[in-house]
């Protein structure tokens, strides 16, 4: 069932002029079937959004819609939601059967299954999560990923129109996490449930999500596929708050950015004081420098993680040294090592200074 | 190396001590209750027993505990699930006033409700013209039990429920239940063991209170004399057998209320072990 937020807002504590708002009025329409992130750092409003739609918390104004019901003035335990905790919030003294029959068994007696039916629901749910052999045992022994697992069949219980979920994966080591995440994302298809989740992890974000609602103090910063908010950016924040970021500032005249021994052709910027932004894998290496690119630098760490290597590089006209990823092929061409010297090619530069965010593609390197 | 304390000599001194200390205060007198009571015979001890001024006590006793456990019961939940789940203006002060009982002396509660309901207290007048008497009987000792005894269960649960936090309540709530399945489905399960030891607790200081009940009882030998009262009489009666036969009544009922208390820990401890 589809979500439309419209001028949800929220105030904590007293109003008035000058108090920081919890939530500035937010409009967010969310299709039917849709996966939606909400990605922010801590603070941002993406939680107190989260129960609001649930009906957790009360906003001060605007209207929430799950289809065509305006559920704004419904109670939580009649809007049909099903909610994940970032804890689990498992009953700790029920077994896990008990934990994902609560639903069905709390329903008044004339909507209420059998017993019989019951259970074969509850079975059925956990099969789904793959804990049909924990049903008796309780949220005590068992691990977060597998305690999360139960919270999802729990909330699934009842068939309900919108599934939330806050923080799902944030108690759980990494490794646990990428497989749940993976999990989640097919269940999703299967199942095609609406469902809006809370993250501070934007890899998180970029994976699960259908699209991603970006907000910082609030507000909402960009509302994107993945794809196009990594790659297109709408402002600073969003491109900073998404990945690892290098800085590069200097003057330009003719097409030619110079900062100290640098120089960069950067064909189609105005003639004055830039400052461009690139990821780290927009950057190459090589032991010359090409026709548009002189950046000399020199590595000083070397740390290899996994399927890249990542280095961190200095130079005099640097304030603050940029990181790098290269794979471990170039890495062994190469042949880099803390303190070789060579010159940095840029594939990609990101321009917020001006009023509309600007991406230049430079040429690849020979 | 040895640690501070850890030396053989030390060790065996200071739990020496203790052990003998636990022996002289706590041990010793609980014997000699007993001792006492049954210093003519189990055939006094009997006659003592089941002499009518102290069965009417025993009852006495009984009812008041009987009224007193379920108010505070009822009251000290709905006092803690109002500090704990709400937050309020007041709150603060709240959670300061439950410890008034504590803070003040039993006497003093007893005799500010002597001031309130009294014949010639404030409400006390308008109560007379119903016929109503609070103050002398059985109503003046229930009322004055339950101030002194209803922090107890409000006491035991708020740190509880302040460090379990509301999560499996809302959980509770998005699955659609009432509000009161989720107290008897979930919340209740969570204090249980709490709740039952604010009710020991309770229980133990009900059938125990002498200072307030004194003031509000007037010693009415049969009709408002409660157990603790009883045993002040006869003492005052010289009638010390008398006396420490209804204590030993006393004493067993707080032996037993210890037991339990070991029980519920043993328990409590046990599930810790499981899970």
């Amino acid at each position: 069932m589809s979500i439309r937020i419209a001028g949800i807002d929220k105030t904590y504590g007293p109003k008035g002029p000058g108090h920081t708002r919890a939530l500035e009025p937010i409009d967010l329409d969310i299709a039917n079937g849709e996966l939606v992130g909400l990605l922010g750092p801590s603070g941002s409003g993406k939680t107190t959004l989260l129960r609001i739609v649930a009906g957790l918390e009360q906003a001060d104004g605007g209207t929430i819609h799950f289809g065509e019901r305006d559920v704004t003035q419904v109670h939580v335990r009649d809007r049909r939601i099903g909610f994940v905790f970032q804890h689990y919030a498992l009953f700790r003294h029920m077994s896990v059967f008990d934990n994902v029959a609560f639903g069905l068994n709390a329903l008044p007696r004339r909507d209420r299954p059998s017993s019989a039916q019951i259970r074969s629901r509850v079975m059925q749910l956990l099969e789904m999560v793959r804990l049909t052999d924990f049903a008796s045992r309780y949220p005590a022994q068992l691990s977060g990923g597998q305690q999360q697992r139960v919270s999802l069949a729990r909330a699934l219980a009842l068939k309900p129109d919108v599934l939330l979920l806050d923080e799902p994966f944030g108690a759980l080591d990494a490794k646990v996490r990428q497989e749940l995440r993976r999990w989640l994302r097919h269940l999703h298809g299967e199942l095609g449930f609406t469902s809006l989740f809370v993250t501070h992890d934007q890899e998180e974000a970029l994976e699960l999500s259908d699209r991603v609602v970006v907000m910082s103090n609030g507000r909402v910063e960009q509302i994107a596929t993945p794809d196009t908010l990594y790659r297109r950016p709408g402002n600073r924040f969003v491109f900073e708050f998404l990945g690892e970021v290098n800085r590069l500032e200097g003057d330009v005249s003719h097409g030619v950015l110079t900062c100290g021994a640098a120089r960069l052709a950067v064909p189609g910027l105005d003639d004055g004081r830039h400052e461009l932004l690139l990821r780290p894998h927009e950057i190459r290496l090589s032991e010359r420098p090409s026709a548009g690119a002189h950046l000399p630098v020199s590595v000083s760490a070397v740390v290899p993680v996994g399927a890249e290597v990542r280095l961190e590089l200095e130079a005099d006209w640097l304030g603050e040294p940029w990181q790098a990823s290269v794979g471990h092929a170039e890495f062994d061409r190469l042949d880099v090592s803390r303190g070789r010297r060579l010159y940095a090619v840029v594939s990609q530069l990101h321009r917020f200074d001006a009023a509309k965010p600007q991406t230049l593609t430079l040429e690849p390197a020979v | 190396m040895v640690r501070i304390g850890d030396a053989p000599g030390v060790r065996r001194t200071l739990i020496g001590i203790a052990l003998a200390l636990t022996a002289l205060f706590l041990l010793l007198p609980l014997v000699a209750i007993f001792a006492q009571a049954l210093a003519s015979g189990l055939d006094v001890y009997w006659q003592n027993l089941s002499d009518d001024y102290t069965l009417a006590a025993i009852g006495l006793t009984l009812l008041v505990t009987l009224l007193t456990v379920p108010v505070n019961l009822v009251f000290g939940v709905f006092l803690a699930w109002l500090v704990t789940r709400f937050s309020f203006p007041g709150r603060r002060l709240l959670q300061t006033l439950i410890d008034i009982p504590f803070a003040v002396s039993p006497v003093v509660a007893g005799l500010v409700y002597l001031l309130l309901y009294g014949r010639n207290g404030w409400l006390g007048g308008w109560l007379d013209a119903y016929d109503i008497q609070i103050m002398f009987a059985w109503p003046g000792i229930v009322l004055a039990t339950i101030f002194v005894t209803c922090p107890f269960v409000a006491r035991e649960l708020i740190p509880l429920m302040q460090s379990q936090g509301a999560r499996e309540e809302e959980a509770a709530v998005t699955l659609g239940a009432s509000g009161w399945t989720i107290f008897r489905r979930v919340t209740l399960p969570k204090i249980r063991h709490a709740l039952l030891y604010g009710v020991i607790l309770t229980n133990a200081r009900a059938v125990g209170e002498f200072g307030a009940v004194s003031v509000v009882a007037g010693a009415i030998r049969g009709q408002t004399n409660t157990l603790p009262l009883q045993v002040e009489q006869l003492y005052q009666d010289y009638n010390t057998v008398g006396a420490f036969t209804s204590a030993s009544l006393l004493a067993m009922l707080a032996l037993l209320t210890l037991a339990a208390k070991a029980v519920l820990e043993w328990r409590a401890a046990r599930r810790e072990i499981a899970t």
